[in-house]
């Protein structure tokens, strides 16, 4: 990674109360993205990496507690107050949803959203540069000047999305953290939503924090890829790499059983992801991990560097310093019944 | 038998699950649950066990052969003195609380068994039956409470002798068409879930569908209505007995009816023969109206609040530990 | 598979029309919406114990098929045989009947279970309607059967919970059991996969091929994933717009498919090589409304290989002002867009439209336009379409040659619904490519 990283994460936890006990939906993450860089965060659902999108731009749910360092441009935004946050998020940290209605006001004309979203800004604007700037950033998405006066509900999903990221962006934020913006489209504009996120570097100079379920999105559309396994990072690294040769088990394993064009056999991960409140004990994979070992229930597993800029936390690849004697005995995974599986 | 505990624990089950929102209020939504349940509980003793709570009868103007005192102040012999018939205003409290409650629970059953069923079948079924109930209840929701409810017993108090029954009736047919018009857009927001849909496919009938699919996911907000149309119905019963056309005298004693007495008391200094029955109406609405939004909050998943344990970063962690190794 | 293979299920031309409500002044007169073409004009074959799967985007009518070979939506037209039997033409009481033949999974498993049901009695529950268990006991004998069956074992663990203690895996397998244990002989599963975990998709996908094999069974698998597709089924068709554009063995198309719509589908999906990267020659656009669809091919307007037959008009033409304007700056825009004025007549599907110039703009001023918007981007494949362009009277007429309707016709093991496979077309084409504008 080179020069001075766009945001920094270091050992965040976002953990929030509920009636039986606090969920651990972030437990201790530390990730890095540059200027221009996309980082894909997957996992499956409950992994945390949604609460961990969010948590970034300080929108958690109320009785969450954080904790940990999120340096934006050096600034700590844990801790930071609402209103320095909310000054942020727009023309600094940008974020799009899955939805794009949610975010759209229904009663108000696309052109009075942005009218709206650049006078909060930047109120020294005139009205023909806020005219230009949003039809050139809609333009940029695809979406014709003659339309700039309609209301959210005369566009396709596709378009909505498109709006969305245009809204996002006219504000021209350093970060833009999606959270599954193109789960609720169709493969082909799928495709085209996420051409659009992949010239974002060329086009912005963006930093994104890409957060999907789907492998084939981060593999496509990513530089490097951070995998999320129940609140925690267990592997992180350049999409290339990871995909190519996976380190972690969980990663390896998920893989494997992506149902893809060129599948020839499914496969599956038995059992299912742990409860956040009581996570299992050591590494949080081992009673799913098919290369269990005898030190994986018992102590956390410590994250190690590879290759320069491949992170895993998995005791397979040490430290060996770490490592109990007999710890690395292989032991038999406990019998997952078929029912447990999600 | 043991398939009988099995199917006893079921119940169980069933049981807890259906009070488990009750179990978790918390807050403000508990305290109005649990305050309103008292007081209307407080009405339900007083009305069930009048004979043994009340020192006298209703109707009661003497003992042993002495006519009480009229218009006594409140104190020895009459804790809540008398009125100007000479009745104790103690006991006309406590039989007018069991006056209350009959009317009101038998306007609620009838309510209940007239709107929810033609609810249901008017939302699931729709077409012409439903545009007709639903035009024919919006025409009867348009008119003022209290006049439809007078017309009503108007026409009934010749035929029918039962003076609680005529009000329970009037009530019944104020309150028809707001169960009606709950359940049914119920059911039609029901009718299109999924899971109706998949019912169809399984062959269903149309009423198994009604019965076992849409009824019980409707239902669920009956009670909150039906508690805080008791409130309200208290207060119309009590203007039906306030201006003449509730309980007869001779029939009950009626709080309303009691207050219209004391009118013209007040004028002259009595002031318990009013305050009294007055008292009783606003504590037995309150303790429904408390009961009914204390129910809606716990049952309504949009305003229910839960309690949650709060975030502790230095809990205690988990046993990793070395007895893994010994093992 | 063999061909000679029985037939369960025979579709017919079927047709599948929703009537959409009109605003409210049109409902006010009596006035009837326009009619959304869910299925339009489809027929087809289920042969007894293949998986055929069903696939296609939203709005492409694929899950409104199945539902109208259940008869779960009335067909407008059309017939569809089950066992030999019409099914558009049973009363509700014999339809019912037959449910018991004919089962169906839904995509979101948890809004397919009612909330108030405990899975033994949501599962158990089609055996009371048919009457197919003496007492309760015998119900609960064959719940636990089939819910051990489908995995959820040890059953005494599921069979009182409520559904909203399952997970969405363990939901789906209760919906599973409940659509199995009547004995169907035809599933129609409808994205049953799709609101799942990756991990957990592969477990529910298997044990539906166990199930198949253990009963008999035939599926119709509705879906938008042409991936688990592939996987899953034994011959395709692949749906567009109410409409099948390419159906055959499932190798077939996806070793060499054949429809622009297929490889456009094909190469769009997000695939975890990372050797891959997003296409940037994408079909452009999103499915139109089913309601006024594009006249001749209904892909033409985001199909990459469209030429002069497949229908072009009027709105082709302000889609491409739209694409040329999104692209120009906001003078070049505000000029234009000056001169075309709104263009009503470009809304509707006509193969002929005429432009009046605004703030001054003659018709031959909009002919300049048009040739500017042409050697900008001369390849696009709208100008094959153009049959006339001409300036009268200070106004702009465009002409397109007339429509062709594509039709199914047998391409090598498959059958599309292309004009590129159609000898007929392409020899029109030809000719119509001499009499076209230079």
């Amino acid at each position: 990674m080179s020069a001075e990283p766009v945001l920094t994460v270091r050992d965040l936890r976002l953990w929030y109360g509920t009636p039986r006990g606090s969920v651990r939906a972030v437990d201790g993450v530390s990730l890095e993205i540059g200027a221009g860089q996309t980082l894909g965060l997957v996992g499956e659902s409950g992994s945390g990496k949604s609460t961990l999108g969010r948590g970034i731009l300080g929108l958690l749910p109320e009785g969450a507690k954080s904790d940990g360092e999120v340096l934006y441009k050096g600034r700590n935004l844990v801790g930071a107050s609402h209103r320095e946050l909310r000054r942020l998020r727009g023309p600094e940290l940008g974020l799009i949803f899955q939805e794009p209605m949610t975010r759209l006001d229904p009663l108000m004309r696309i052109e009075d959203q942005f009218r709206e979203t650049l006078e909060q800004h930047e109120s020294k604007l005139t009205d023909a540069e806020i005219r230009r700037r949003s039809l050139d950033t809609l333009g940029r998405m695809g979406i014709p000047p003659t339309r700039f006066r309609q209301y959210p509900h005369e566009f396709s999903g596709g378009m909505r999305q498109r709006i969305m990221i245009a809204l996002a962006l006219v504000l021209r934020p350093s970060l833009l953290v999606a959270d599954e913006p193109t789960t609720a489209l169709d493969v082909i504009v799928e495709a085209q939503i996420l051409r659009i996120l992949a010239d974002l570097k060329e086009n912005f100079g963006t930093a994104l924090l890409l957060i999907t379920h789907n492998l084939g999105i981060v593999a496509e559309a990513c530089d490097h890829v951070a995998v999320m396994y129940a609140g925690q990072i267990v592997e992180e690294g350049p999409a290339r790499d990871v995909f190519a040769e996976p380190k972690h088990p969980y990663t390896r394993e998920l893989l494997r059983s992506t149902i893809s064009l060129d599948t020839r056999e499914l496969h599956s991960i038995p059992g299912a992801p742990p409860n956040l409140i009581t996570p299992p004990t050591g590494c949080h994979f081992h009673p799913r991990c098919p290369d269990i070992m005898r030190v994986c229930p018992a102590k956390d597993p410590i994250e190690t560097r590879h290759d320069g800029d491949r992170r895993v936390l998995c005791w397979l690849h040490g430290p060996e310093s770490e490592i109990p004697p007999g710890g690395g005995e292989p032991i038999e995974r406990e019998r997952i019944a078929v029912a447990e599986e999600a | 038998m043991a398939t009988a505990t099995v199917r006893a624990q079921r119940r169980t089950v069933a049981l807890r699950r259906a009070f488990a929102p009750i179990a978790e209020a918390r807050g403000f939504a508990r305290w109005m649950l649990f305050a309103g349940a008292a007081i209307t509980l407080m009405f339900v003793i007083l009305a069930a066990f009048a004979p043994l709570l009340s020192p006298y009868a209703f109707d009661q103007y003497q003992a042993n052969g002495h006519r009480f005192a009229q218009l006594a102040r409140p104190g020895h012999g009459h804790i809540l003195g008398t009125t100007v018939q000479s009745t104790d205003v103690l006991a006309r409290i406590v039989y007018g609380a069991q006056t209350e409650l009959e009317v009101v629970g038998l306007a609620l059953a009838f309510g209940l068994a007239v709107g929810v069923p033609l609810g249901l079948v008017s939302g699931y079924f729709g077409g012409i039956l439903d545009r007709g109930s639903v035009f024919f209840m919006d025409a009867m929701f348009a008119f003022p409470p209290l006049l439809l409810a007078i017309i009503i017993a108007f026409l009934l108090g010749s035929s029918v002798s039962s003076g609680v029954l005529v009000a329970a009736i009037a009530i019944t047919i104020v309150y028809v068409p707001q169960y009606f018009r709950v359940v049914r857009n119920h059911v039609i927001s029901v009718r299109e879930e999924q899971y109706v849909e998949a019912a169809r496919a399984l062959g269903a009938k149309p009423f198994t569908i009604l019965r076992r699919y849409v009824f019980f996911n409707v239902v669920q907000n009956v009670p909150v209505i039906a508690t805080l149309n008791a409130a309200d119905a208290v207060l119309t019963l009590t203007a039906l007995g306030f201006i003449g056309y509730g309980v007869q005298p001779t029939q009950g004693a009626e709080w309303g009816y009691d207050v219209s007495r004391a009118v013209t008391d007040v004028a002259s200094g009595i002031w318990w023969t009013g305050l009294f029955p007055g008292l009783a109406i606003v504590l037995l609405v309150s303790g429904l109206t408390l009961l009914g939004e204390g129910l809606n909050e716990t049952i309504n998943p949009v305003l229910r609040r839960r309690a949650i344990r709060q975030v502790d970063f230095d809990a205690p962690s988990f046993d990793a530990g070395a007895e893994f190794y010994e093992a | 598979m063999s061909a000679s293979a029985e037939t369960l299920v025979s579709v017919r031309g079927l047709k599948t029309y929703y009537s959409i409500r009109g605003s409210f002044l049109d409902r006010l007169v009596g006035r009837t919406g326009a009619a959304v073409r869910a299925v339009d004009d489809i027929s087809l074959d289920l042969r007894k114990g293949e998986v055929l799967g069903l696939v296609g985007e939203s709005g492409s009518g694929k899950t409104t098929l199945g539902r109208t070979i259940l008869g779960l939506v009335p067909a407008t037209s059309g017939t569809v045989e089950f066992e030999g039997k019409d099914i558009t033409k049973l009363s509700e009481h014999d339809l019912r009947e037959l449910r018991r033949r004919m089962q169906i999974v839904f995509q979101d498993p948890h809004a397919s279970l009612n909330p108030a049901m405990t899975i033994a009695q949501a599962v158990g529950h089609p055996l009371q309607i048919h009457g197919l268990a003496q007492d309760k006991e015998q119900v609960r004998a064959r719940v636990a059967e089939v819910l051990d069956r489908v995995g959820l074992s040890p059953v005494e663990q599921f069979m009182d919970k409520y559904p909203s203690d399952l997970s969405g895996g363990q939901k789906q397998r209760a919906v599973i059991a409940r659509a199995i244990i009547l004995n169907p002989v035809l599933l129609v599963a409808d994205e049953p996969v799709s609101m799942l975990d990756m991990s957990v998709r592969a477990k529910i996908l298997e044990l539906m091929l166990a199930l198949k094999r253990d009963f008999d069974l035939t599926y119709l698998y509705v879906t938008h994933d042409l991936a688990t597709a592939k996987f899953f089924c034994d011959r395709i068709a692949i749906m567009y717009l109410g409409r099948i554009v390419e159906i055959g063995p499932s190798e077939a198309i996806y070793e060499d498919p054949k429809h622009p719509y297929t490889q456009a589908l094909l190469r769009a999906i997000p695939e975890p090589d990372p050797r891959r990267t997003i296409p940037r020659d994408l079909p452009r656009g999103e499915v139109p409304d089913a309601a006024k669809p594009p006249l001749g091919c209904h892909f033409r307007p985001r199909c990459p290989r469209a030429f002069e037959v497949c229908g072009w008009e009027a709105r082709d033409l302000k889609e491409l002002l739209e694409r040329r304007w999104a692209e120009m700056g906001e003078e070049g825009f505000d000029a234009e867009r000056a001169a075309v004025g709104p263009a009503e007549s470009l809304n509707e599907p006509a193969t002929t439209a005429k432009l009046h110039g605004h703030g001054g703009a003659s018709g031959a001023d909009l002919a300049g336009l048009l040739e500017k918007a042409r050697t900008g981007d001369p390849d696009d494949p709208f100008w094959t379409g153009v049959k006339r362009i001409a300036s009268e009277n200070g106004a702009l007429e465009v002409d397109w040659f007339d429509p062709v309707d594509p039709r199914l016709l047998p391409a090598g093991p498959v059958e599309v619904e292309c004009h590129l496979y159609d000898e007929a077309a392409l020899a029109e084409a030809a000719e119509r490519r001499g009499a076209r504008i230079p």
